[in-house]
């Protein structure tokens, strides 16, 4: 088959099942961002949490999720920049418009796995969360090796 | 000097410097070292036998996941680790198959500033950071 048929045979499985499609987010490209929210676990994409998020996350670095995740004020004045740009309720697509959804107007969610359209789609025995190479449930690549491109099949 | 003689030299150099040496490493020690002394007039050397202890111990005032380095680091600091909170896998710590652990100072003090509160429950001392780098820079 050639390339444009293929092309043509994309786009036309990505209208019939939408669900392809929305598997798929924008990857991060920041170094920054990739080097040291990557340090300690996935860097996981903007789009899934509202921009007051990210903010609300960023200011309480301290305690992040009962870590010491603290770094210097001009580190994290580039990551603050680059998530909030790139957040959920700015850009709008994708599996990001999906989970936006379920935000409230005023909502500042800072568990990404809370949202009902992951536990929607998570939604296995205890055993599967229990084994040992997942870790706990915010640990995309145990089961998504290319969850950092931003593919979560 | 032939080029071939030359060639063997640079060879010996760079298998020398891939092993384990880094002036920014020995700075970075060097530098612990003045604050071990500030600390306690008594010091003498880094040891890389109180290194080892302190990566083997358990603890009881940091986070229960991680009551020891040991619990991502894995008991051989020649292995890749696993974070233990977040499942995230760790290259290994050990400077033979890591030449380039500890040799950012920046990156070093983050490190151990988020370890040693999630291990120790505390920060870590120069005497402490000095003995730890001692002992991974001989693994």
């Amino acid at each position: 088959m050639t390339t444009p048929r293929l092309a043509i045979l994309g786009v036309v499985l990505m209208t019939a099942f939408p669900a392809i499609a929305d598997d798929r987010v924008p990857p991060v490209t920041d170094p920054v961002v990739i080097k040291e929210c990557g340090s300690c676990h996935m860097p996981f994409q903007p789009v899934f949490l509202p921009a007051r998020s990210w903010r609300a996350l960023l200011h309480g670095l301290g305690d992040h999720f009962g870590e010491d995740a603290t770094l210097p004020p001009e580190t994290v004045d580039i990551i603050r920049a680059y998530m909030t740009a790139n957040a959920g309720d700015v850009i709008g697509q994708g599996a990001g418009r999906k989970f936006m959804r379920w935000v409230a107007p005023n909502g500042t969610p800072k568990r990404i796995t809370e949202n009902p359209v992951f536990l929607k789609e998570h939604n296995f025995p205890e055993s599967v969360w229990k084994d040992p190479k997942v870790v706990t449930k915010s640990n995309c690549l145990a089961c998504h090796p290319a969850a950092t491109n931003g593919r979560f099949e | 000097m032939s080029s071939r003689s030359l060639l063997a030299i640079a060879l010996a150099i760079s298998a020398i410097l891939a092993f384990a040496a880094d002036p920014r490493r020995d700075a970075m020690l060097s530098e612990y070292a003045v604050e071990a002394r500030r600390l306690d007039a008594g010091f003498t050397s880094f040891s890389a036998q109180r290194g080892e202890t302190l990566f083997r111990a358990s603890w009881n005032g940091g986070d229960a996941r991680t009551a020891s380095c040991t619990a991502c680091h894995t008991a051989d600091p020649r292995q890749a680790g696993r974070n233990a909170k977040t499942g995230r896998p760790i290259e290994p710590v050990a400077v033979s198959v890591s030449p380039r652990r500890f040799t950012d100072k920046a990156e070093v003090e983050k490190h151990f500033l988020r370890d040693c509160k999630s291990v120790l429950g505390r920060e870590c001392n120069a005497l402490e950071k000095g003995d730890y780098i001692t002992f991974m820079a001989g693994q």
